[in-house]
């Protein structure tokens, strides 16, 4: 879609103005992307290395090289898992199997039908609440395995109230 | 409440006309309410609450100074926290219904509700204010004094605090050379990890040749169990910036970083409110209290890779590249962040420095022990009645902070080990508890002060696994650019992969301890040359499960999938039922009245049996 591209050429711009072209800021330019579109797209970062005069492929290194950034469209829902320590010893590694083997998902991945992407991350530093799954920014503590189940099967499958549309794909 | 009323400030003069000014603005006994929105409390709900104090002081006919939200107490486990002046009452687990009460019966009316307030679980006994509290009792707060007591988004707070009043001093009346002194008299030391002295780190930076120099706070705190650094960027924000404002008057440096964790976004969100609110006051950016001294700082998000809290990847990331550490034969402070001489601490340790100044290095050294002064901030975790964030002075003794300030081991179990350090820390058993927290005893025991975790572990954990927890943690997190790092670990966790899972052979504690040596000889960072410690330190206290895990076959904790089995306890239990159905592979076998058995060889030890058993008839033996 042309218009789309004219959007994202104009976001770009903006984002590489904003911390004023610098190479260094590559990362929280990356980020700022990504808030925008919910991934890295392909054509954004293209774009994006063609401004700052970097190869692409240190664009896809510095991508591939965080946890935090996404390639692929992100689900509906986002539910991040902690499996630091703490979490790990009071069963999050139980809860992680069990999320995978239900839902298909692989850590990072988005399942099937889009509903929800997963992410297990090393520790939240919420310790105190453990076991903790943040599901769209919301803290659940003292998650067990059926009570995961219990919430992620429960996740509307319509956003719901919500003006603004996902991530065009 | 106090009037936002951040407006440039040219001399410490009008900085001291503006603190006089907010603190007459305060009567002494005057109605306020603070609410804890630290993260631990926040994901408990507590901002809700906070909206529905402050529209019941809307409404109430009586006069309340102030709502305001604050940072961490600490006490997350308790959460949400509410602490009622006058008085300084602490009710403990608010809930919502809650609200109207404690406004009615405390804010307004001055009595205690009871049923809200912390009580001891060992005598009973009620505690109405924090220093009541066993918990709070021994420790030493200099870090964290503020930290739940004022707003961490308003400048006004801080500086009612007597904030920046350090800022002020150095500028005026020290010279860099003079407060470098102060800190090296203070004896502090890096508490990131290495323990390194900040003055010596900062006079290296300072005598560095290269312009500009920089000063970064690392606030990518990636130890899981541990968040320090994250209740203090969060609940006081304004220290960590003052610490940095005053090193880099010290080092003689104009830029300054800030790199925090991406999973941290509270702790993004203040820092970015205080950084603009201390510019707007002229404590930040050019010509600071018009002594001519210029810095500025900028927030950067880590990315989400651990590797990022060693200062030579730290910077990579900064720089826009993959965080890759590099050898470190030419020190940061000498070549660093773009090539330029940079020092980098963390982000406690920047929090320590405004006291410094303020009280002196000889004040701050009176504290601690003979190498390790000052206090240190724990995140006390795991199998501990009482869990948070707790500072102590060091050289208080492992066990106090333990039984003392956690309340000792939960659910009656008893203690087997406290893992401090993080990942590349160690597992300290229980004959070692009485050693005093200083950076080199620990490290003496084979684990490290690390950044302060404190993992409290109980009998039900195996310690073997708990090793195998952290190399994989470690190999996940490894940035692949070294070879031992990149395959050692690979080898060691496939090693303890087949010991977990009942294939160990004899002779691979030997290799493990091989490869071990190994990663500590020739690994590129230090991250990859301590990744061994979790399991040398096991290997050195806890052997005795190494062994029982490859000569009999056996899990001691009985957590070891495979290496324990389930039973039915005759006596316990009461023929329901239950088990037998749930159990998904048709494992057991019972009828009413008779008790039932579980078929070993068709169990496949998924363990759903004892969570549905109601009467802990289920055992694992």
């Amino acid at each position: 879609m042309p218009e789309d591209t004219t959007i994202r050429d104009d976001l770009i711009e903006s984002i590489v103005a904003r911390y004023d072209g610098e190479k260094g800021m590559l990362i929280p330019m990356m980020q700022d992307i990504q808030a925008e579109l919910g991934y890295l797209p392909a054509d954004p970062l293209r774009h994006l290395a063609r401004r700052l005069d970097l190869p692409l492929s240190r664009l896809y290194a510095v991508a591939t090289f965080y946890a935090s950034f996404r390639l692929a469209p992100k689900g509906l829902h986002e539910v991040t898992l902690c499996v630091g320590t703490v979490c790990y010893l009071k069963g999050a590694g139980e809860i992680a199997e069990k999320i995978c083997q239900e839902f298909q998902v692989a850590p990072g991945g988005t399942t099937p039908d889009g509903l929800f992407s997963y992410q297990p991350v090393n520790c939240v530093g919420a310790c105190a609440l453990a076991p903790v799954m943040i599901v769209d920014g919301e803290y659940h503590d003292g998650v067990t395995v059926e009570g995961a189940m219990t919430l992620l099967a429960a996740l509307p499958s319509e956003e719901a109230g919500q003006d603004e549309q996902e991530a065009p794909t | 409440m106090i009037q936002a009323s951040a407006r440039r400030m040219t001399t410490p003069a009008d900085l001291q006309a503006w603190r006089d000014r907010l603190v007459a603005g305060r009567s002494d006994g005057a109605r306020r309410v603070r609410v804890c929105i630290g993260t631990g409390c926040a994901a408990k709900g507590s901002r809700k609450l906070y909206e529905l104090f402050v529209q019941a002081a809307g409404q109430a006919d009586a006069h309340v100074e102030a709502v305001t939200c604050v940072g961490c107490h600490g006490f997350c486990e308790r959460g949400p926290i509410v602490v009622v002046e006058p008085g300084n009452i602490l009710y403990q687990r608010v809930e919502e219904p809650d609200v109207p009460e404690i406004f009615r019966e405390t804010v307004i009316g001055g009595r205690l509700v009871e049923r809200l307030l912390y009580e001891d679980p060992g005598t009973g006994d009620k505690a109405a204010t924090a220093e009541d509290i066993p918990f709070y009792k021994a420790q030493k707060r200099i870090v964290l004094e503020h930290n739940g007591r004022i707003d961490p988004t308003s400048i006004d707070e801080y500086i009612a605090a007597d904030g920046y009043a350090a800022l002020a001093k150095a500028l005026t009346t020290m010279t860099p050379e003079e407060t470098l002194e102060q800190v090296e008299r203070s004896g502090l030391r890096g508490r990131g990890g290495g323990g390194f002295s900040t003055a010596r780190k900062w006079r290296s930076c300072r005598r560095a040749p290269g312009e500009p120099k920089y000063v970064i706070c690392n606030g990518d705190e990636g130890d899981p169990g541990a968040f320090m650094d994250r209740s203090i960027m969060e609940g006081n924000p304004h220290l960590v910036l003052e610490g940095m404002v005053i090193g880099a008057y010290a080092i003689g440096s104009s830029q300054g970083y800030i790199y925090v964790r991406n999973e941290y976004p509270l702790a993004v969100e203040h820092l970015r409110g205080a950084i603009d609110a201390a510019r707007a006051a002229g404590l930040l950016g050019d010509n600071i209290l018009q002594t001519g001294f210029a810095f500025d700082v900028r927030i950067n998000r880590g990315g989400g890779a651990f590797v990022c809290g060693e200062s030579t990847a730290l910077m990579a990331s900064l720089e826009g590249r993959p965080g890759e550490p590099r050898a470190k034969y030419v020190h940061t402070v000498e070549s660093g962040l773009h090539g330029k001489p940079t020092n980098l601490n963390n982000a406690e340790t920047w929090a320590n420095v405004p006291a410094i100044v303020n009280h002196g290095g000889d004040w701050f050294a009176s504290t601690g022990t003979e190498g390790s002064k000052g206090t240190k901030v724990f995140s006390l975790v795991g199998q501990v009645v009482n869990t948070g964030l707790v500072e102590v002075p060091m050289g208080i003794t492992l066990r106090r902070i333990v039984e003392e300030i956690g309340g000792g081991v939960k659910e009656g179990g008893t203690f087997k080990a406290v893992q401090t350090g993080g990942p590349s820390g160690g597992c300290i058993p229980a004959e070692h508890l009485d050693t005093r927290v200083d950076f080199d005893e620990l490290t003496r025991l084979g684990s490290m002060m690390g950044s302060g975790g404190m993992i409290v572990m109980d009998q039900d954990t195996c310690m073997v696994n708990v090793a195998r927890y952290f190399l994989n943690f470690l190999r996940e997190e490894s940035c692949g650019k070294c070879t031992p790092c990149r395959e050692g670990l690979a080898q060691m966790l496939h090693i303890l992969d087949r010991i977990t899972h009942s294939q160990g052979r004899r002779g691979d504690v030997e290799k493990l301890d091989q490869l071990a040596a190994l990663l500590e000889g020739t690994a590129l960072c230090a991250l990859g040359k301590t990744a061994a410690n979790p399991v040398l330190s096991t290997i050195r206290y806890f052997r005795d499960e190494y062994d029982a895990h490859i000569v009999d076959g056996r899990c001691p904790a009985k957590e070891c999938r495979g290496m324990f089995r389930y039973e039915i306890d005759p006596e316990a239990c009461k023929a329901c039922g239950i088990c037998l159905k749930a159990c998904p592979v048709g494992a057991i076998t019972g009828e009413k009245k008779v008790p039932h058995v579980i078929d070993q060889d068709t169990c496949t030890l998924c363990g759903t049996c004892l969570d549905k058993c109601p009467f802990s008839a289920v055992l694992k033996v």
